[in-house]
């Protein structure tokens, strides 16, 4: 072999160099289009979401001449006139361009209260002239609202300023920046102790769908070839069902006058129905059935090729049948354990539809929090950092999956 | 009573029987949903639950009513049109751009192959909520949220992983000197692929699309969140049936997509056991 390479003459080697070229080429070529369409609809997407969890330009692009002049204030006692007046002058052009909402949002997220102030202010100042308002701009001020005499106001004000913040992920970690600039707790703790319980819900997801998915892909994986596939049947019939059809179905099962309490109470088992749904238990039992065959799939596929006669061999030896299982198969099924385990663990973590529909106010997953940043209080700055902390966990899971599990575990049905 | 070997002790045996109820157990646990929502969806009253006529069979208490309601409902009809319009247009996107790059990455000469397949499939291990909060983000900027462009693109994205799945999958039993073959013969690589390499993976093609326009169509996330009022897909329409007020139309839909999605599996099953045969690994 090496005697060739050696003969090689350089013209040879240049065209084998560049027919490999060539062919890299080509097919690189087949994956452009693809490629293209990807970080178009889907990568560009999400850098733009990581992006905006540190980019908020809002404040800056509403009031730049005020936060110019607030850069010489000390951050003690009330900013000076001039200061003032210029505020008032940016305030009134919003109140004429109706953007005035858009600040009051933005102090309120920092200063509780604000919003209210903030457009009383905007409204009081719309009908002063010009030259009022450049004469005794900073009494004006004072007298619509006596919060523009507080320096806390316009701390918040001055911190919402940079358009690059990290503002938004220690928010999402419950902190804050103190007075002077010190990361302190946030008075109300909300995200850590989401995502704990987010992480929590998970690991119990995992836990039950090990506890129901191993026996049944044991007992499949042993069971002749033609009961396997028929009972393979029932695992991906559930499994290609609508998602909205499956959780649709537990509300008809677990509701006040559902399938489950009627038969209870008609067994004579219950006095007045059990409160089973909007809680975290139907979340819980519901994400546990639908993420079932996650779990199923990848086990039935390892166990399908462990050889039986080694069990056979160490229980005809005298070994308990317990005890031949942990030391035995177990280990040998462990590739597929933990496919379907961080599968399910991954996808339970991330999930939104089912917590939003059965999970009323204690089965909220962190999904749901980013949803309500998004729809409902448009802090969309905070969804973004929820999202990308999401995010990074998901692929450091993901990569710890890859490299001691492998990719190649996971089947399609 | 079933013989078993003398060296197998009581616990075993037990164990034995305890496995199969265990099995069978869970197996009434997955399929139980599914098929108490298909009896109620017949349900004659505007209730979730049994009534007393249903469990005597009484033929009064059941009708076809539900059923009339989705035809009759204007909403449900555009709902199902919307659906099955965004998903072929979405599937159709992931199948072409797909199947292309699939036999690309299948190359021995791809460059860069692990890190264009971990993109690649990205879009499947993202949790949709980030995905629909970037693509709100992002499409807003080309004026695509509220457009049909804007939700088929985001599907397409989604379909994409499985595409490449299945592909990939069929074109590793794919003997690539028919590839060279079909070049040594004159062929362009263009009329190579068309005429040699896709009439051999066509099973794996067709269930990648299958497999993106089932994702597609059963996908409320992005849709919540890109989607105007006029392009409510089905499980749009459940989403906020579900929420504001529930009634049997539901089930009835439901149980018209478990029938769905019955008849999808079973083309699945056919499809795969023609991809067997063809690459001879069956």
């Amino acid at each position: 072999m090496s005697g060739i390479t050696q003969t090689l003459d350089p013209e040879d080697a240049r065209n084998a160099a560049r027919e490999v070229r060539k062919r890299r080429l080509q097919a690189f070529f087949f994956v452009v289009p693809l490629l293209v369409f990807l970080i178009f609809a889907f990568v560009a997407p999400i850098t733009t979401m990581l992006y905006r969890s540190v980019h908020n330009p809002t404040v800056a692009n509403l009031i730049p001449d005020t936060l110019t002049a607030l850069e010489d204030w000390s951050g003690e006692g009330v900013p000076d006139d001039a200061v003032l007046t210029q505020f008032a002058t940016d305030m009134k052009r919003m109140a004429n361009d109706r953007t005035s909402g858009q600040l009051a949002d933005e102090i309120n997220r920092a200063l509780p209260g604000m919003s209210s102030v903030t457009k009383s202010t905007a409204r009081a100042l719309r009908r002063v002239e010009d030259a009022d308002i450049a004469a005794n701009g900073a009494a004006l001020l004072l007298e619509a609202n006596d919060r523009w005499g507080d320096a806390a106001t316009w701390r918040a004000l001055r911190n919402a300023g940079p358009v690059y913040s990290s503002s938004y992920y220690l928010t999402s970690v419950d902190l804050e920046r103190d007075i002077d600039g010190s990361i302190v707790q946030r008075d109300t703790q909300i995200y850590v102790q989401l995502y704990t319980k987010t992480l929590k819900m998970a690991l119990i997801i995992t836990g039950l769908t090990i506890a129901l998915g191993y026996p049944l892909a044991f007992f499949m994986a042993h069971a002749s070839s033609g009961l396997a596939n028929f009972l393979m049947v029932f695992v991906l019939l559930p499994f290609w069902t609508s998602l909205l059809v499956r959780t649709t179905a537990w509300i008809a099962l677990l509701q006040t006058n559902g399938v489950v309490n009627s038969t209870l109470d008609w067994l004579g088992l219950i006095d007045e129905p059990l409160e089973l749904l909007y809680n975290e238990f139907s979340t819980i039992l519901a994400m546990t059935h639908i993420l079932l065959p996650f779990m199923v799939l990848p086990l039935y596929a390892v166990m399908r090729g462990i050889d039986s006669s080694y069990m056979r061999a160490a229980i005809s030896m005298g070994s308990t049948p317990l005890g031949a299982w942990s030391k035995i198969y177990l280990p040998m099924s462990l590739p597929g354990l933990s496919a379907g385990a961080l599968l399910v663990f991954i996808i339970s973590i991330g999930y939104y539809i089912t917590p939003a529909l059965v999970g009323g106010t204690d089965g909220q997953m962190i999904s749901n929090i980013i949803a309500f940043h998004m729809q409902v209080s448009n802090n969309w700055e905070l969804a973004a950092a929820l999202g990308s902390l999401l995010l990074v966990l998901i692929l450091v899971l993901y990569w710890l999956f890859d490299r001691f599990v492998g990719t190649d575990n996971l089947k399609l049905g | 009573m079933k013989r078993f070997p003398e060296y197998y002790s009581f616990w075993h045996i037990a164990g034995h029987y305890g496995l199969r109820v265990t099995a069978f157990a869970v197996l009434l646990f997955l399929m139980m949903p599914i098929l108490v929502i298909m009896p109620l969806s017949f349900n004659a009253e505007p209730f979730f639950t049994f009534t007393e006529g249903m469990l005597s069979l009484d033929p009064e208490a059941y009708s076809m009513r539900w059923y009339q309601e989705i035809v009759d409902d204007q909403k449900w009809r555009i709902a199902i049109r919307n659906s099955f319009v965004v998903g072929i247009a979405a599937a159709l996107i992931a199948t072409t751009l797909g199947t292309l790059a699939a036999v690309g990455l299948a190359s021995p000469w791809m460059p860069y192959k692990r890190l264009i397949t971990a993109l690649l499939l990205s879009p499947m291990i993202v949790p949709l909520i980030i995905i629909a909060a970037g693509m709100f983000f992002f499409y807003t900027q080309f004026n695509l949220v509220g457009t049909f462009a804007g939700l088929i693109i985001a599907h397409a994205a989604l379909g994409v992983p499985f595409v490449i799945i299945t592909v990939t999958a069929t074109l590793s039993g794919f003997d690539r000197s028919l590839f060279v073959a079909g070049l040594s013969l004159g062929a362009s690589p263009v009329k190579v692929f068309w005429d040699v390499v896709i009439p051999l993976i066509r099973p794996g093609v067709i269930s990648g699309g299958l497999f993106a326009f089932v994702t597609s169509f059963d996908e409320v996330v992005l849709v919540l969140f890109l989607a105007g009022p006029e392009q409510r897909t089905i499980p749009r329409q459940m989403f906020s049936g579900l929420r504001e007020q529930i009634n049997p139309t539901i089930l009835a839909v439901a149980t018209l997509l478990v029938v769905l999605s019955a008849a999808m599996l079973f083309t699945l099953e056919i499809l795969r056991r023609r991809s067997a045969r063809l690459s001879g690994t069956d």
